[in-house]
């Protein structure tokens, strides 16, 4: 990837990274709980656009966000470890691990069967939580609170230093992401949405990359369901059923894979919606989001992100 | 340069029209006491517990305001202050829940939060609140563990657990006499149905060691269907099944079971059976042992408060209360008596929550539903009486509720300082009845 | 002890029966159109609740009783009627051939608009309508008593396979649609009315999900949220038998039931998890289910 790509990305990065955090410090405590739940969901909307770039849809992303949020609420109630960044941290790590052994299973499908294998993993799971009363079964279980490098912050701050903590680890993945995606297997895997046969022929495996695919959307998932867990201070079986899966695929859907900032963006309006919807139109939110879907699908097949990349573009062709 | 111009105009155009947007939705108003009230407004729940509840809940909001409600709470308001309420759905999850509550708190700015059914909410919801720093009044839930496994500053509950219920439910069956040889359960796959069917279960085998256990089933929560499920019961043959299946999902097997025989075949009882007896009308099946977790509706006591109470919601809604308006009552009953308390202390202000929050602690105050006391957890769980009783038909064929026997509070209810599953296995050390 | 199985196995039959008419309309539009239904579960909730309006009006008119089976297939009818131009032709066909995936998502966002389609019209409320279970009787089997409505339910679910089968294998209309499950293009070339078919189909494929809904209505209370269940219960179904196949439907349904009914008759705890315990092992083993759907043999 040419240098100065790279320094754009890290300067624009560090840019927006710096902007959120400062505005945080102005918007009212409900408005930073809300961003830091987008940052969650966004975080698994970037495992779904990664696989996406591949050409897969994965139906099940619930899978690793249960997972995320249960390791995080474990070694929390279980262990005492209750730092968030090494929470973030380690979930990141053992989801991508898991990931990485399902992977195999499940990378040889495509299309239709790939999604529904997703799904169908993702409702197994969910039926294992509901019976194992020792984590709480169906009503699941509450988080400790979080502490930051053995601070623990009080209530006023709490929302705020987890939500700065978020911006800054999320803006680390994405920097990594997007050198990951121009790089070569990222690259190679545009190349298999496009003609998998071709790419074979030329010698590169579909299969490996999808594999990488695979984990690293994982290991976003994971980090995604840890971060969701620790903001709301309670995590259930809910994580992993298959409405939270739509949900997802939702963000990804409308924000397409052609950029990363879209991406929180889209889980941004999800939330909102969502945070508004409990008091002030509990009988039309699923309504609105549906009619969003189906209009971005139709009108803006690219998703948001394609926006967002004319104005990357217009700065990189300076 | 484009780039960070496109940025800033984005920006501040967002900022814009959220500062505009929280401008409008919060209202900060410091002259009345804004309470959220979360209740089931949608799904399974909603028309046989959380709609009538926020009727009861709203009824009474009114009449205060007006000044209308006998004494003691003749106040008009909190302590001269006007109540407003903002209700809020309690389907979609704990996950959810806990999210709602923080708008609650955070953006609608309320004095109080009064709510939960759901015992899967009333676990996750206290140690939000303590974070928050929120009073909470929990008025429904059952589970048992909320005050047993935590405690905390911030949250009370106004009415008692469901252990009540069930030991109340296994006494009246040995002091009726029946058979109790073998028993069996349907309780719904979560704290609520798996605390129930222990409590009950446990009470029967020390109260009647001999008895055995024929089947424990534990159906998914608002899961409607439960063909197999009576077929397994009546299988088994067992000559008393417990149930404390509740909304929705007890209608769908009152429906199912009774066309079928289940009730005239077995012994049936249900734990918290009568808030689906306005819905159910002629179809409730006769014979069936409840109880009303509380004296409730069809075997509330006779006092002037009920008496006035009973009225004013049949005046209001054409149907008798049941349970669930008579359990939000007493949530905002004890609620006013705790405001009001902390505004005798304070020289009449508007009290802050730590002030109420100490009013509340260890309070006594007449309810429709008998007098509760604060007596669980450290001052912040209520105890109450119990009333059990059987369904028969009247002549007119409407269902009506015989054979009650009245329990005393310290009579089902565990002391201070020990569990419910403990003090039943211990054999009620202390129970006075 | 027989007679434990012979409960277990009826009560699985009762079930199967239910899974299978619930799941029939499901692999059948896959089949035929290439498209996973998300809605389908949204249909069977529009068909409940509009058996729920349409019963209590029905008795209102004070007509013989056994008619009332009449007014829930139209009950059902109607539903399919409304939502079949509106679904296919409005907005799924715009989406034909592309990406299969894409379609799906499409059929995600139609599921979320039903649902709230749902609260609008008949509110928060849960709507009773058992009258029609009372209408067979009960039947003592054993020392068991089993409601002939539940029974009459393994009728209906033979005869909905056994009608679509006969009319997909054995009648003109049938083959033409044989021909376009197998290569639409060709068909087309042939004179074949493609777009007539899907449109068809997708009715079928309606209908069947509103009759699943209109026949459950008396033994549950029609609320908001009974299609969550129904999604993914189908899929089960549809995941174990084979995308497109009916005889994979009928084993797909029976599996479950009978693995269901055997979990609450002897291992309760299992129950809830059984279901995606044989999805788990049926994706392991065979991910592409038991049977395949229609397929021509390609050069």
């Amino acid at each position: 990837m040419p240098l100065k790509l790279l320094n754009n990305v890290i300067f624009q990065s560090i840019f927006l990274m710096s902007l959120l955090i400062v505005v945080g410090v102005f918007i009212p405590n409900w408005l930073v709980f809300v961003i830091t739940k987008a940052i969650a969901y966004g975080l698994v909307g970037l495992g779904i656009i990664t696989l996406m770039r591949g050409g897969l849809v994965s139906f099940g992303q619930g899978f690793v966000f249960g997972i995320g949020g249960y390791t995080a609420g474990l070694l929390g109630t279980q262990a005492g470890l209750t730092d968030a960044m090494l929470l973030l941290f380690i979930s990141f790590l053992f989801t991508g691990f898991i990931g990485l052994i399902i992977a195999p299973l499940l990378a040889r499908y495509r299309d239709i069967f790939f999604a529904m294998l997703s799904l169908a993993c993702s409702m197994v799971l969910y039926g294992i939580l509901i019976k194992i009363d020792a984590i709480g079964g169906s009503d699941g279980f509450v988080l400790p609170e979080s502490t930051y490098f053995g601070i623990s912050p009080s209530p006023e701050y709490a929302d705020y230093i987890l939500y700065v903590v978020s911006i800054l680890m999320t803006g680390v993945v994405s920097i990594l992401l997007r050198y990951y995606y121009n790089s070569t297997p990222g690259l190679i895997a545009l190349a298999v949405r496009e003609n998998e046969l071709r790419v074979e022929y030329l010698g590169s495996s579909a299969f490996n990359v999808t594999v990488l695919n695979f984990t690293i959307a994982a290991g976003l998932g994971g980090m995604g369901g840890a971060l969701n867990g620790i903001a709301l201070g309670h995590i259930d079986p809910e994580f992993t059923y298959w409405t939270t899966s739509g949900e997802f695929v939702f963000i990804s859907i409308l924000a397409g894979y052609l950029s990363v900032p879209a991406v929180f963006l889209a889980a941004l309006l999800l939330e909102l919606v969502r945070s508004f919807s409990g008091r002030y139109f509990p009988d039309t939110w699923q309504l609105i989001l549906g009619v969003f879907l189906i209009l971005s699908i139709i009108f803006i097949p690219s998703g948001i992100g394609s926006f967002f990349k004319q104005f990357f573009d217009k700065f990189k062709n300076k | 340069m484009k780039f960070f111009r496109h940025c800033l105009i984005l920006l501040s155009s967002m900022l814009v029209s959220l500062i505009g947007f929280i401008g409008v939705t919060s209202a900060d108003d410091h002259k009345g006491f804004k309470i959220g009230v979360v209740t089931f407004l949608s799904g399974p729940a909603a028309e046989p517990f959380g709609v009538p509840a926020w009727n009861g809940g709203k009824l009474l909001i009114k009449l205060l305001n007006e000044g209308k409600v006998p004494a003691p709470y003749n106040k008009k308001g909190f302590g001269g202050m006007e109540i407003t309420a903002i209700p809020i759905d309690e389907a979609g999850g704990a996950t959810k829940q806990v999210q709602e509550f923080r708008n609650l708190v955070q953006r609608d700015k309320v004095d109080a939060v009064l709510g939960y059914v759901s015992s899967g909410d009333c676990m996750a919801i206290p140690s939000v609140a303590d974070e928050l720093q929120a009073l909470t009044v929990l008025y429904d839930c059952g589970t048992p563990r909320v005050f047993e496994d935590a405690s905390y500053k911030y949250v009370f509950r106004t009415a008692a657990h469901a252990a009540m219920d069930n030991i109340a439910i296994a006494k009246y069956l040995i002091e009726k006499g029946h058979d109790i040889s073998s028993i069996a359960g349907i309780n719904q796959n979560y704290a609520w149905g798996k605390d129930s069917w222990k409590d009950f279960s446990v009470s029967i085998k020390k109260l009647s060691p001999n008895s055995e256990i024929k089947n424990e089933l534990f159906p998914k929560i608002f899961s409607g269907q439960y063909g197999t499920e009576i077929s397994a019961l009546m299988n088994s043959k067992a000559k008393v099944v417990h149930s404390s299946l509740w909304g929705g999902d007890l209608q769908s097997f009152i429906l199912q079971a009774k066309p079928r025989g289940l009730f005239k075949r077995t012994q049936v009882v249900f734990s918290a059976g009568d808030h689906v007896m306005p819905g159910l009308g002629k179809q409730y099946p006769e014979g069936v042992i409840l109880g009303a977790r509380g004296q409730y509706g069809m075997m509330a006591p006779d006092t002037p408060l009920n008496n006035w109470f009973y009225k004013a919601y049949m005046d209001e809604y054409g149907v008798f209360p049941a349970q669930p308006p008579y359990r939000m009552v007493q949530g905002l009953m004890g609620l006013k008596m705790a405001i009001e308390k902390a505004m005798d202390n304070n020289g009449g202000k508007k009290p802050n929550k730590d002030e109420i929050a100490e009013a509340f602690t260890g309070l006594e105050f007449e309810a429709p539903g008998g007098l509760v006391q604060m007596k669980l957890g450290n001052g912040h769980q209520a105890i109450q009486p119990h009333a059990i009783g059987k369904t028969a038909k009247d002549k007119d064929g409407n269902i009506i509720v015989t054979d009650i026997v009245r329990y005393k509070a310290s009579c089902v209810n565990p002391p201070n300082g020990i569990n419910a599953v403990d003090w039943i296995s211990a054999g009620f050390p202390g129970a006075d009845c | 002890m027989i007679d434990e199985i012979l409960t277990i196995i009826l009560d699985g039959a009762i079930y199967a029966s239910w899974l299978f008419i619930v799941a029939l309309g499901l692999t059948f539009v896959f089949g035929v159109l290439k498209i996973l239904n998300i809605a389908h579960g949204g249909i069977y909730a529009l068909g409940a609740y509009s058996t729920a309006t349409l019963v209590p009006i029905f008795y209102s008119l004070g007509m013989p009783d056994q008619l009332v089976i009449l007014t829930m297939l139209v009950s059902a009818l109607a539903v399919a009627i409304v939502i079949t131009p509106i679904m296919e032709r409005g907005i799924l066909r715009r989406f034909y051939g592309q990406d299969e995936v894409l379609i799906v998502l499409v059929t995600y966002a139609i599921y979320l608009v039903l649902e709230d389609v749902q609260k609008l019209i008949w509110g928060m409320n849960s709507l009773y309508v058992y009258e029609p279970r009372e209408l067979l009787g009960a039947l003592e089997l054993g020392s068991l008593y089993y409601v002939g409505y539940d029974l009459a339910l393994i009728g209906l679910a033979i005869f909905c396979g056994l009608l679509l089968w006969l009319v997909l294998n054995k009648t003109k209309s049938g083959k033409i649609v044989l021909a376009v499950i197998h290569n639409p293009e060709i068909s087309g070339c042939m004179g074949v009315n493609i777009n007539k078919v899907y449109l068809a189909a997708f009715f079928v494929g309606a209908f069947l999900a509103a009759l699943a809904g209109s026949f459950t209505a008396p033994l549950i209370s029609v609320q908001v949220g009974i299609s969550v269940a129904v999604v993914i219960e189908s899929f089960a179904v549809v995941i174990i038998g084979g995308l497109g196949s009916i005889p994979g439907a009928v084993i797909g349904a029976l599996i479950i039931g009978m693995a269901r009914a055997a979990c609450v008759h002897k291992l309760p705890e299992a129950e809830i998890f059984i279901m995606y315990f044989c999805m788990a092992g049926m994706l392991i083993f065979r991910p592409k289910g038991l049977f395949q759907g229609t397929q021509a043999r390609k050069i």
